[in-house]
């Protein structure tokens, strides 16, 4: 058999064979491997539950596919509470017809994503759909994580003085995706940034009484400050010279009339902090690869509240507002 | 030679000081082209230049000047069975007298979003059962090629490709507003993109007949700054000339190859604009030579009148004769996710600019 059929999904011996030749053989645990119903573990304190759907199209684009976007997105999620993500649920949409093939590459993807990450897919679910009902392939993924003791991030935590800091270049997940479209003819491979980031996130958290964390997914990083702006009832000055942009996603943004600001990343952060703790913040950031370029690009302010305003390289000033409208592909 | 940085915070700032120190009285200048409007707002510029410089945003937005009865000609084509609309991003969500191609795609229209014609094209290739029609709006910068993609139709015997055409010229366009008289102006920015097609001396009729000078600018801030400089420094000497500062793409009789691409396919013709009315020898329709693959021939439905809403000030917009801040609409009603007129749909429109730069 080389694609999955309607019966794969039927509950019956294909779904177990499924089940078993590709699922449990690459998410192996403990708790997974007992095929319960339900997962059943115990956990203490404090805990964050999420979860999200991936529908990105193309499934394999560069620097990943949609299998690790769905570990990464959701782990991210967690950590952005500060969370020490733990446990991980997985269902697939499978649309009749799906290369078990590629299934299979998308399993091994979730598995080193996993292991990276450090959590353990404890369930999961699997269905079938006719052809055209489904494009390809959806995974929703949901986790739960646990929150450290004395650990306060939220989005409504931002007060004026503290300082923006991001994680690195922004963009470049939403450029990767637009340039597997065939009909934009691009040349420069543009690698998509998703990466976990709870292992620097753990670490941050130790020196700093960091304020807010998000990762600036879809809406990219204007939306997301804007959001942050709104519930905290701040204002938030952005200096454009500081926002790091690698060059391929500058000159694609031109070409395309994107702006970057507003393009998804799926391995970034944001983090609002005390000034005072900035530099001590961006030496642990500056030692994981996924920190390595971290930067202050603005500050917290309490004028204009709720409004983000960017401050151009030639000294004027405008406002940046969230993101409206625009019909973009699926990136995520 | 070390090329010129046309982002460069020097250099801009440079021109910013020259702009202030040869600045001595009110000018009004507009900007024609749309995408002059979003970069003035985007790298902030109106807030550099001294007070007595007024920018205003003119028609060159291909989009917003679409007229209505267009609007629902396309989406009325997208309800005939086995039709694929095809068309770029920006089309589909201009609210026509009833709905947009947005909504009736919602509904189960196949419409599809292309970056260029020969996309088009390639749908038609792969679904040789059904009717494809490219939806062809534009200035002479898209019209090559959307005649190219006619000619690769004609070439293969391709017949079930369309193209139903709304493309535009602009100096018509420039012409009916400085006719209209209703903007006072001193200089006119010139569209770079589409004198990279036509070159700068088609221009010239603009100094010759309306005493003005013409400055035709790149998009980057140092581009528009040189260009508004050169506007300043002519009305201070008093001197009306059509002045080419893009010159790294544009050419004094411009691309001769997309030139004879537009005049192998198509011919003039009146066309309606929004905002401007039915303007002479304005638009371009398929020849004859081509019939076979004109959507308006091919495909003859009679739309009706319908009026527009009566609180839009679209038109006006595009004429340069209000600001999108004096639209009762703007930014209330009518805003990016829910758009009542054209200029708040489209990347080039005036009124979006306006609100995503904060103009609000």
């Amino acid at each position: 058999m080389s694609q999955i059929l309607l019966s794969y999904g039927s509950g019956g011996k294909l779904t177990h064979q499924l089940i078993r030749e590709i699922f449990i053989r690459y998410f192996d645990n403990p708790i997974l491997s007992q095929m319960n119903d339900s997962a059943v573990f115990s956990i203490n304190g404090k805990v964050a539950f999420t979860t999200d759907s991936y529908t990105v199209t193309p499934i394999f684009f560069p620097g990943g596919d949609i299998g690790e976007l769905a570990i990464n997105g959701t782990v991210n999620d967690l950590s952005m509470m500060g969370a020490k993500p733990m446990y991980i649920s997985i269902g697939f949409i499978i649309e009749e017809g799906f290369s078990i093939e590629d299934l299979e590459r998308i399993a091994m993807s979730i598995k080193k994503a996993s292991r990276e990450a450090g959590v353990e897919v404890v369930t999961g679910d699997t269905k079938v759909v006719e052809k055209g009902k489904a494009d390809k392939l959806f995974i929703n993924t949901s986790g739960i994580g646990i929150i450290p003791e004395g650990v306060d991030i939220r989005g409504n935590n931002a007060i004026p003085g503290d300082v923006v800091i991001v994680s690195g270049t922004i963009g470049d997940h939403g450029i990767a995706i637009l340039s597997q479209r065939k009909d934009l003819h691009f040349s420069v491979e543009i690698k998509s940034d998703t990466a976990p980031l709870n292992r620097m996130v753990e670490e941050m958290i130790k020196v700093a009484d960091i304020h807010v964390l998000r990762d600036p997914t879809r809406g990219g990083l204007a939306t997301t400050l804007n959001e942050i702006a709104q519930s905290s009832d701040v204002g938030i000055e952005i200096y454009e010279s500081e926002i790091p942009i690698s060059p391929p996603v500058e000159n694609a943004c031109n070409l395309l009339g994107l702006d970057p600001l507003y393009i998804a990343n799926e391995g970034k952060l944001i983090a609002i902090a005390p000034k005072d703790k900035a530099s001590k913040l961006l030496e642990v950031m500056h030692k994981f690869p996924y920190g390595k370029e971290a930067k202050i690009i603005g500050e917290v302010t309490q004028e204009h509240p709720d409004i983000v305003v960017l401050h151009t390289r030639f000294g004027s000033h405008r406002i940046l507002d969230m993101l409206s409208g625009d019909p973009l592909p699926r990136i995520c | 030679m070390k090329r010129l940085d046309y982002n460069s915070p020097e250099i801009a700032r440079k021109l910013i000081d020259e702009i202030y120190s040869s600045s001595h009285r009110d000018i009004s200048i507009m900007e024609f082209c749309g995408t002059h409007t979003h970069s003035i707002f985007k790298f902030g510029i109106r807030e550099l230049l001294p007070k007595n410089i007024n920018m205003l945003s003119g028609p060159g937005c291909p989009v917003c000047v679409t007229d209505n009865s267009d609007i629902d000609y396309c989406i009325a084509l997208s309800s005939i069975p086995n039709v694929i609309i095809t068309t770029f991003g920006d089309m589909v969500r201009v609210p026509g007298s009833v709905k947009s191609l947005q909504e009736v795609k919602a509904e189960g229209a196949d419409i599809r979003i292309v970056y260029s014609s020969m996309d088009a094209i390639n749908i038609a290739r792969e679904n040789p059962g059904k009717k494809v029609v490219f939806l062809g709006v534009g200035f002479e910068t898209t019209a090559p090629t959307v005649a190219s993609s006619i000619i690769e139709a004609d070439r293969n015997n391709i017949d079930n490709y369309f193209v139903y055409s709304m493309h535009k010229l602009t100096p018509p366009a420039m012409e009916a507003i400085l006719n209209l008289g209703e903007v006072r102006l001193n200089g006119i920015l010139g569209p770079g993109h589409v004198s990279t097609v036509i070159g700068w001396k088609v221009w010239e009729f603009v100094p010759l007949r309306y005493k003005l000078p013409v400055v035709v600018a790149g998009f980057d801030a140092v581009d528009i700054l040189l260009g508004i400089l050169n506007i300043v420094k002519q009305c201070n000497e008093d001197k009306q000339e059509v002045v080419n500062t893009y010159t790294r793409a544009v050419k004094p009789y411009g691309n001769s190859y997309a030139l004879e691409l537009i005049d192998e396919v198509f011919e003039k013709d009146d066309t309606s604009w929004r905002g401007l009315g039915n303007l002479p020898q304005s638009g371009l329709r398929i020849k004859d030579k081509y019939k076979r693959f004109d959507a308006k021939l091919q495909f003859p439905i009679e739309v009706p009148f319908k009026p527009k809403p009566k609180a839009c000030r679209c038109d006006e917009v595009i004429r340069g004769v209000v600001s999108p801040l004096e639209c009762p609409l703007f930014g209330t009603v009518c805003n990016p996710d829910h758009p009542i007129g054209p200029c708040m749909v489209s990347s080039e429109g005036t009124c979006s600019a306006y609100y995503l730069y904060g103009g609000k």
